[in-house]
Parts: C-alpha cells; sequence; structure tokens
C-alpha cells in the first residue's frame, strides 16, 4: 500500500487516486510492525547465494560490496522468511533487546 | 413508401435480395430500409427479410406486417408458410415457381395480383446454381418498380466482383420472362 | 461533400471507429455485436486501420486490455453485447474510477435467461451505475455521430471517463439504411490526436489503479462524480462543435412535436422513430401528443428534461427494461425521483415493453399513449404496465 502523507481535499488527489511518486513504497517503514524477534546471519556459513534479499517480501536485505547482505531494520518485520529459505541455515532469528 | 417482404430458406440469400434492393434504392437518392428477420441463422429454415422504400425519410422499425409485396424465393415455402400474410388487397405475390400462374391460383386458393417466374431454371442456367436471390429481384422490379433495373449494377458489382455480370444476366432474363397477372 | 449511401449500421459504427483513428481495439465476438468488431478486424488486417487489434479470451479481458492500452495513451476502444457486457461489469467501475477515457458500442440485447439474443435495454441498465457517460442512437447516422463524439468527450482533460454508445441490437445494428460517413480531414479537424493527462509511461513513471484506503476513497468517489456531471457541459460543447463541422445538431434531451402537447412520450433508442410515425398520426387525429426521447442517460441531464416536460400534462414512459421489485423499469424510476422535488408535476404513466426483442409497432406507441391519457384523467395509481403480455 502507497503511503499517503497528507489528507488531501477531493479536488486535489490525484487523478484516478494514481500514485505520481515512482517508488515511494520505499517510505513506507514496514519495520514498525516487526515485534520481538528479528534476522541475524552468521557470516562463517553466508555463501552470498542471495536468497534471503530473494526471498524477503519488504526488501529489507541490500548486497553490500563485498558480497554479503545487510539487513534493514527500517523495512524488516520480523517474519522469519530470510531464515527459512537460507540454504545454509545462516540466519538465525532472534530476540530482539527492549 | 412500399414495404416488402421476402420469403426465403436460410442460406438462399432473402437477406441479400432485400440489402441489394435498398442499396440501389438510396444510391438512387430514395430512402430505404432493409433487415432480416433476427435471430439465430440456420440453414435451410424458413426465413423473412424486410425492406421499406420510400421518398421520404423512414421512421419506422417494426417488422412489416402489411406488406405492398411479397416475394418468395423457393416455391417449397408455399406448403409451410402463408406468404400472403397481411399482403395488401391491391399488393403483389412474387414467387419462384415452374407452374404457371392458373397452377399457383389453383394450388393455393390466392386471388390477389400475382407474379410468376421460373428463377430456379434461369438461375441454373446463367449460374449453374440454384440460387435464385437475385434472379428474383428481376422479377421483383418488373413486378413493383421500387428501383430501376440499371440501379442494381453498382450493388451487385460490389457485391459479387467478377461474377456480377452472370447475376445481372439471370436478373435481366427474370425481369424479361416475369408473368404478371392481375 | 460526403452524401448518404446504403450501409449496414454496425459496418458503419465500425467505420466510424476508423475515422476515430484508434491505437487499440480489444474485443470478444458476441451477436449481435459481431458485425463491428468482425469489420475492424478485416480493417486492421487489411492494412486500412493502423491499429492493434487484440482478440481476446472473453470480455472481462477485453475490457481490461482496453483500459491497459487507454492508461499507456493509446486511444482504445471496444464493443459488446448483453452477457458479454456483464461479463464486464467490475471492470466497468475500475475503468472509471480510474479516469480512463475509452469508448465502448454496446449493442443493446437482452440479458439471459431464458437464451435471448434480441434486443431490449436490461444489459446497459444492469451498467447504470458504473460512472460512465452513457448515450443512445435512434438511428444508424446517430450511432456513427455518438461513436465519434464519444471520443471527443472521453478525452476531454475535464471528463476522463468512458464513454458507452448504446445502439439497439438487430433492429438498428444489422439494418441496411442511408448512412452519412464524414471525411477524415473533417474527423481529424474535430477529433485531434489523444492527449493523456496522466499515462504510464517508463520515463515517468506512475502507478494506476493501486490501493485506495478508507482516507481517500470516498474523495476519489467524489472526484469520478463531478466528472461525471461535469461531463455533460463538455458533452454540449462537443456537440456545438460537431454541429460546427457537420451540420448536425444533437441535444441531451431532444423533443419532436412536443409543442402544445399534452402528452409526451419519453423514449430512448431506435424506438424512438417509431414511436415518432406514431404521434404523426395521433397528431393527424388531432390528439395532442408529443415525444422526447433522452440521448444522453448518465449524467441524466436533469434541466435538459424538465424544459422539454414543461407544458406536458402526461408522461407515457416507455422502459425497455426491468427494475425487478420496484417501481418499474429504470428510466420511469428516475424521471419520478426527479419530479419529486417539483410541486407541479405531469402525471407519470409507466410502461415496461419489448423485452426479449418483441416488435414494438405503431400501434403499440399509440397504446401507450392512449392508456396514459386515460389513467391521467383519474389519476390511477400505478407503479407500472407491463405491455403485451398474454394473460390467458
Amino acid at each position: 500500500m502507497a503511503k499517503i502523507d497528507a489528507l488531501h481535499p477531493w479536488k486535489e488527489v490525484p487523478l484516478g487516486c494514481a500514485i505520481l511518486e515512482a517508488g515511494n513504497s520505499r517510505q513506507f517503514k514496514t519495520g514498525d510492525w516487526r515485534s520481538k524477534i528479528r534476522p541475524v546471519t552468521d557470516q562463517e556459513k553466508c555463501i552470498k547465494c542471495g536468497m534471503c534479499w530473494i526471498f524477503c517480501p519488504d526488501m529489507a536485505y541490500n548486497q553490500r560490496a563485498d558480497g554479503f547482505y545487510d539487513w534493514n531494520s527500517y523495512y524488516c518485520k520480523g517474519c522469519g522468511i530470510c531464515a527459512r529459505e537460507c540454504p545454509k541455515e545462516a540466519i538465525q532469528m532472534i530476540a530482539e533487546e527492549e | 413508401m412500399t414495404e416488402v417482404r421476402f420469403h426465403g430458406r436460410g442460406g438462399q440469400g432473402a437477406v441479400t435480395s432485400a440489402e441489394l434492393i435498398a442499396l440501389a434504392a438510396i444510391d438512387e437518392g430514395q430512402f430505404a430500409q432493409a433487415f432480416p428477420s433476427f435471430g439465430p441463422e440456420r440453414r435451410g429454415a424458413p426465413v423473412v427479410a424486410f425492406l421499406r422504400v420510400s421518398k421520404d425519410q423512414i421512421r419506422i422499425r417494426s417488422k412489416v406486417y402489411q406488406p405492398d409485396i411479397v416475394v418468395v424465393l423457393d416455391p417449397t415455402l408455399m406448403d409451410i408458410v402463408d406468404v400472403s400474410s397481411g399482403l395488401k388487397p391491391k399488393g403483389i405475390l412474387v414467387i419462384n415457381t415452374a407452374k404457371t400462374w392458373e397452377q399457383i391460383r389453383k394450388d393455393y386458393g390466392f386471388k390477389g395480383r400475382l407474379a410468376v417466374v421460373d428463377a430456379d431454371r434461369i438461375a441454373m442456367e446463367e449460374m449453374k446454381v440454384p440460387i435464385t436471390n437475385t434472379t428474383m429481384l428481376g422479377a421483383l422490379i418488373r413486378a413493383a418498380g421500387i428501383t430501376r433495373l440499371e440501379s442494381m449494377d453498382r450493388p451487385l458489382d460490389a457485391r459479387f466482383g467478377k461474377i456480377a455480370e452472370r447475376n445481372k444476366k439471370a436478373m435481366q432474363r427474370a425481369f424479361d420472362e416475369t408473368i404478371i397477372k392481375e | 461533400m460526403p452524401i448518404q449511401k446504403g450501409m449496414e449500421v454496425s459496418i458503419a459504427v465500425s467505420e466510424a471507429v476508423k475515422l476515430a483513428n484508434v491505437d487499440v481495439i480489444s474485443a470478444y465476438p458476441i451477436t449481435p455485436q459481431t458485425h463491428i468488431v468482425e469489420h475492424l478486424s478485416e480493417l486492421v488486417a487489411d492494412g486500412e486501420l493502423k491499429a492493434a487489434f487484440i482478440p481476446v479470451e472473453s470480455e472481462h479481458s477485453a475490457l481490461s486490455a482496453a483500459v491497459g492500452a487507454a492508461a499507456v495513451g493509446a486511444r482504445a476502444y471496444t464493443a459488446t453485447s448483453s452477457q458479454g457486457l456483464a461479463l464486464m461489469h467490475e471492470i466497468m467501475f475500475v475503468a472509471s474510477s480510474m479516469r480512463i477515457p475509452l469508448v465502448m458500442t454496446v449493442v443493446n440485447r437482452a440479458l439471459s435467461a431464458p437464451i435471448n439474443i434480441w434486443n431490449d435495454l436490461s444489459d446497459i441498465m444492469a451498467q447504470r451505475d458504473c460512472g460512465w457517460v452513457q448515450l443512445f442512437a435512434i438511428n444508424g447516422q446517430e450511432a456513427v455521430d455518438l461513436t465519434l463524439q464519444a471520443f471527443k468527450i472521453a478525452e476531454d482533460p475535464r471528463v476522463l471517463l468512458p464513454v458507452a454508445v448504446n445502439l439497439d441490437g438487430f433492429v438498428l445494428s444489422h439494418v441496411i439504411e442511408p448512412i452519412e460517413l464524414p471525411d477524415q480531414e473533417a474527423v481529424d479537424r474535430f477529433l485531434p490526436v489523444f492527449k493523456p493527462t496522466l499515462r504510464l509511461d517508463p520515463d515517468q513513471p506512475v502507478s494506476m489503479g493501486a490501493f485506495g484506503s478508507p482516507e481517500v476513497f470516498i474523495e476519489v468517489k467524489k472526484q469520478v462524480e463531478e466528472a461525471l456531471i461535469g461531463s455533460q457541459k463538455v458533452a454540449a460543447e462537443v456537440w456545438k462543435d460537431f454541429g460546427d463541422i457537420f451540420g448536425r445538431t444533437y441535444k441531451p434531451v431532444e423533443s419532436y412535436k412536443a409543442k402544445g402537447a399534452e402528452i409526451l412520450l419519453v423514449t430512448m433508442g431506435s424506438i424512438t422513430e417509431t414511436a415518432m410515425t406514431a404521434v404523426d398520426s395521433m397528431r393527424e387525429k388531432g390528439r395532442k401528443v408529443g415525444l422526447i426521447h433522452i440521448r444522453l442517460w448518465r449524467p441524466f441531464p436533469f434541466k435538459e428534461f424538465f424544459q422539454a416536460i414543461r407544458e406536458a400534462k402526461c408522461l407515457a414512459v416507455v422502459d425497455r427494461a426491468l427494475v425487478p421489485g420496484g417501481v418499474g423499469g429504470p428510466v420511469g424510476l428516475e424521471i419520478k425521483s426527479a419530479l419529486f422535488e417539483k410541486k407541479e408535476r405531469p402525471y407519470v404513466a409507466e410502461f415496461v415493453a419489448g423485452l426479449g426483442g418483441r416488435d414494438l409497432t405503431v400501434e403499440v406507441f399509440a397504446e401507450m399513449a392512449a392508456k396514459a391519457e386515460r389513467y391521467a384523467k383519474t389519476q390511477k395509481e400505478m407503479r407500472y404496465e407491463m405491455i403485451g403480455v398474454r394473460e390467458k
């Protein structure tokens, strides 16, 4: 869902409710949905296959220059799909500190 | 306004007959309207088509119930359909038949004006097919006018291309050979 | 100068679509719309019309593809009838709320069951509330003219809504009659190239058809409604332009011998012409009968309607669709509701007639006018009367 920044009067709603700003889903902080657990990657086990990046529904992983994947708490909602899909069991879901 | 009803069987070209006359009449600057009795198309089933021609704009879109002219493309329909239904007292029945007008009167008890022509024979001789829709246009024009015979040239050319000439010849022969009895 | 030529109305409509220089046609064949899309596919295949013809697997896809095409800025067209229109139902709402300007010919046909391929208006009336501009042609010439006008109305930046041009199945669509097809040059002058306000463009990406939460949904609906109501003003301008170029004038509500008429038949679509002939014959007998026909059904032209009926004592509304369990048919319903705000209003006799292709003759219109007059005298309480039903 696109984030609606402001509640426009009807005349100012973009035509047909179109979203005029490309890629504005980036502004949507799905990380707020995360509760209690988050993933952590063991770089000793990681083979840089990118499965976490592919499967993450909220694009919370980004590849670094060295090939490893960074986790982004802004988008991660803690669903655990990355941990389940990792072929090397390099990702563990751990309890978040308060 | 002249109203015409065509009787044929699905595939015999009754609808095309009505269309061609309408096109010719419109070319002449008259107003005309042609339409089929709408329904699923079924080869061989009795069908009717309607035609209205007028000097004035035609503002009526219901079927023709009291025709001035009825054209019968297939004589076998006479046994299963009341082709003269609603025909106006001074109207004329134009029939493709090998029978004489006396026989038609006798067989069907029809008292009104009658035009007969053996369109099957003409069509077979001129076009080698027993399709009489264009042939019968000659009989219709002879019996009732509506359009000039030469006005049929353009619509026939447009519709039939290189076989238009044969259609025109068959139409001309029917025009010449139609026998009309008051 | 174009002259009147005899042609089938369906063929004339497809020639009008060609003259409108459409970019995309997506259609699924259904009786009695078939001749229109068959001819268009021939025109495209023969290279006479440079457009993409998308043969789809259903009407749902036909309209979806047309919406997609219009969203990228193409001039898009489709056509359907009856069950096909019913299958488009959900996309009908999508097209209007996404503000997609496209044109669809609806060749009106009854809805099943029983299976029936003949004419009435139950197909389009079931789509009444989809937010489309809806126009009705009474003859072949109007079907051609309204098709050209529809693109101009739809594409106006103040409108940006889909337009449905309705013509009666078979009784109009399959008739050969005299029609004047305008010159391409004149059409190009009337209808310039479509310039989309918003479109899908990889260089300037936008999202169309996205989610609309409760915080924006009402605002979007308000916007569509205002655009639809505003389309009447645009239609008036389009009709003015059309008249200036082609010499044929169009109004949202048309009157025929309405001056001095106490009874007015109210019709839509091609039955109007037969009703006019009935009016002629009743007038010859000294009866004060006239007619109005509604060309612009959505948005409903309230002001013009009130103006057209101001002298009438009685309206005989002829509906060709039923609102089951309601007050009669959709046109009667609309008119009765509209009149409620008026202190002085004519008696409304509401008739439902011609369903599923039942032929409507001059005599049937005379019968309805006579009944309306009789009912008005006694102010008979009636919801509606169904005409031509065998009771025994």
